[in-house]
């Protein structure tokens, strides 16, 4: 049975000015996948997720989520796609004038017809789905690191988005909250059946949590592989992915 | 043992020739050298040389000149094909040279900046015309979002508007006053030493109250707000850039403008003209502070030319100028700030660049209101 690919990117070119990041690249993200995107330093993981989430036009090629061209979608269409996403930036990116609960407020005063009541425990339970029972009231400065991150993804999750992307999510994290950041993300592909894109390069969190991924490559500027990232492992198509994926070793 | 000629010694480095081998031998200790010389000295000694030989006398102890000095030579010979060895040269030195030559990846562009004068004449024309076309660009956001919110269609929040409010209005209140004082008591000083010579010093509350309500108190307010809240609106939204924060905004599909530039630009329209008339108020203070207690002039005649000098028109004018004042630092403010880089330094330079912009933008908006006003007859 052939999954129903929610993301359909084709003949993606990806740069800045004259520089090229990434050519022709060519994938789809199926519905319910974890999807990993992958690479070392500076081969545009980053820029991808940008052109996913329509903040950089791309040189070439188009991006089709749910059956439209993000490339060519009219503002009304785009602000449509963008309801039906979530994104978790590196940092939080949480408003830092905002309680936690103010931040997940926003989107929903912005996009649904929900009384303010109901709005106010959405936001709280919301929290609570990411382990933040009780801090509505903390604002950004308050809580650490990974409470950022956790209630970042409460925000991402405020709509019930369909597809939720994640900036480096284990960056900055101690191995004990990242592998708790990285179950939350299992436990909410499995009981929401959200499909998650992840950009990452630390190698716990990609096979834990992965089961598709592309690898881009800084030298060729193309995506040198694409499967799970167990199986790539396994079977290597190349040696570079060889080497990202046991941390350099040389075969 | 090595015959030699040619032998140039640069201790601890010694240079020789023979037939077509160069040797460098290095001897003792070298640390903190400097090798400009020795490269020159090398470099001025290879044109007939095929080999360089690196030949350790005794080398007691190196760090990262000696290093370098390698790592150059080889260079050097690896541009010229000339071959050489470094087999004598301490293990973990041979290690470094290994490592520093194991990656030889060039950089995909060019990372010089530099342009020549007419690339640079060319390249400030274009960045004009696209800069010109942001700013209409952002004036027009800006004017659809006013519009938006007179039909209460906005997303700008309440809250942020009275925090904003708060911020450049009752908080900027004791600032404003001081210096407005403080501008009013150097008018009149000024103006005194002037009026004195003809006995006409009592004209100091003519001039004061004139001077501080048609332009100098709005001038003031818009120094100190640009200065104070105009550099924090870049600094607020240039670090919202860094913390991707903008992003977020934008993938949410939030209007940046209603959300960010909205409850500032209505906080400081509203502000600016209250402070205007505070710091008006202030500097005729300051200007009877000195009449009064050092010129002893009568305290009721003081007041009594200050309030005949004063006309609604004059008032008026200024507190137009400190509206439109409200408006440039607002937009200057808020447009660093959006368009600020990715970085802590962008944050730096997009905060200067705010005061800048705006004060030069309130000169240039107080000529073409003076020449208006001249022409109107106002």
């Amino acid at each position: 049975m052939t999954k129903e690919a929610i993301i359909q990117v084709n003949d993606l070119t990806i740069g800045y000015g004259d520089y090229v990041l990434l050519h022709d690249a060519n994938f789809q993200v199926n519905k319910g996948d974890v999807f990993i995107i992958m690479g070392g330093s500076g081969c545009g993981k980053s820029s991808m997720l940008r052109v996913l989430t329509g903040l950089l036009p791309p040189k070439k090629g188009n991006v089709i989520i749910n059956g439209t061209d993000i490339t060519q979608a009219s503002p009304a269409e785009l602000q449509k796609i963008r309801e039906q996403s979530g994104i978790l930036y590196q940092s939080g990116a949480l408003f830092s004038s905002m309680t936690l609960a103010e931040n997940i407020m926003l989107p929903l005063q912005q996009y649904s017809d929900y009384s303010p009541s109901t709005i106010k425990e959405l936001a709280h339970l919301k929290l609570a789905l990411v382990g933040l029972n009780g801090f509505d009231d903390f604002y950004p400065s308050e809580i650490s690191g990974g409470m950022k991150k956790r209630a970042g993804l409460a925000r991402a999750l405020a709509l019930d988005p369909d597809i939720v992307y994640f900036d480096e999510p284990s960056a900055g994290l101690d191995p004990i909250s990242s592998r708790n950041l990285d179950d939350l993300i299992i436990e909410l592909n499995r009981s929401l059946g959200t499909t998650i894109v992840v950009v990452t390069h630390e190698l716990a969190s990609l096979f834990a949590i992965g089961t598709n991924s592309i690898f881009l490559d800084a030298n060729t500027k193309t995506i040198l592989a694409q499967g799970n990232p167990k199986e790539l492992l396994k079977n290597p198509p190349n040696k570079e992915v060889y080497q990202f994926l046991t941390r350099g070793e040389t075969k | 043992m090595i015959k030699t000629n040619n032998i140039i010694t640069d201790t601890p480095i010694q240079i020789s020739t023979e037939k077509e081998t160069l040797f460098v031998s290095v001897t003792g200790s070298i640390v903190h050298f400097d090798n400009k010389n020795t490269i020159q000295k090398i470099q001025s000694n290879i044109s007939h040389i095929k080999n360089i030989i690196f030949i350790n006398n005794n080398l007691q102890k190196w760090d990262s000149s000696l290093l370098l000095l390698v790592f150059e030579t080889i260079c050097l010979a690896k541009d010229k094909k000339i071959s050489y060895s470094i087999d004598s040269m301490p293990k973990n030195l041979q290690e470094l040279i290994t490592l520093a030559f194991a990656v030889n990846r060039k950089p995909n562009h060019k990372t010089s900046d530099q342009k020549d004068f007419l690339e640079e004449v060319g390249f400030k024309t274009l960045n004009i015309t696209t800069k010109i076309k942001t700013v209409c660009k952002y004036i027009g956001e800006i004017l659809s979002s006013i519009g938006r919110w007179l039909s209460a269609n906005s997303v700008m929040r309440g809250t942020d508007f009275l925090s904003a409010l708060d911020d450049c209005g009752p908080k900027a209140i004791g600032i404003v006053s001081l210096i407005s004082f403080l501008v009013g008591l150097i008018l009149a000083f000024v103006g005194a030493v002037q009026l004195q010579m003809f006995g006409a010093q009592i004209y100091v509350a003519s001039l004061v109250t004139i001077g501080m309500c048609r332009i100098m108190g709005a001038i003031m307010v818009g120094i100190i707000i640009a200065g104070r809240t105009g550099s924090a609106y870049a600094a607020t939204i240039g670090t919202m850039q860094v913390n991707e924060e903008l992003d977020a905004l934008q993938t949410m599909g939030l209007s940046r403008i209603d959300f960010l530039v909205l409850p500032r630009l209505l906080s400081l329209l509203i502000a600016m003209p209250i402070l205007t008339m505070l710091a008006d108020f202030m500097g005729m203070l300051g200007g009877a502070f000195v009449g009064v207690f050092m010129m002893d002039l009568p305290y009721q005649e003081y007041w009594k030319y200050a309030i005949d000098a004063f006309s609604l028109k004059n008032f008026l004018v200024g507190i137009f100028h400190g509206f439109c004042f409200g408006f440039i630092i607002a937009l200057c403010g808020c447009y660093c700030g959006l368009t600020c880089g990715r970085n802590a330094d962008s944050v730096g330079v997009a905060t200067t660049r705010s005061v800048v912009n705006a004060i030069v933008w309130m000169i240039v908006v107080t000529g073409i209101i003076t020449v208006i006003c001249q022409e109107l007859g106002i």
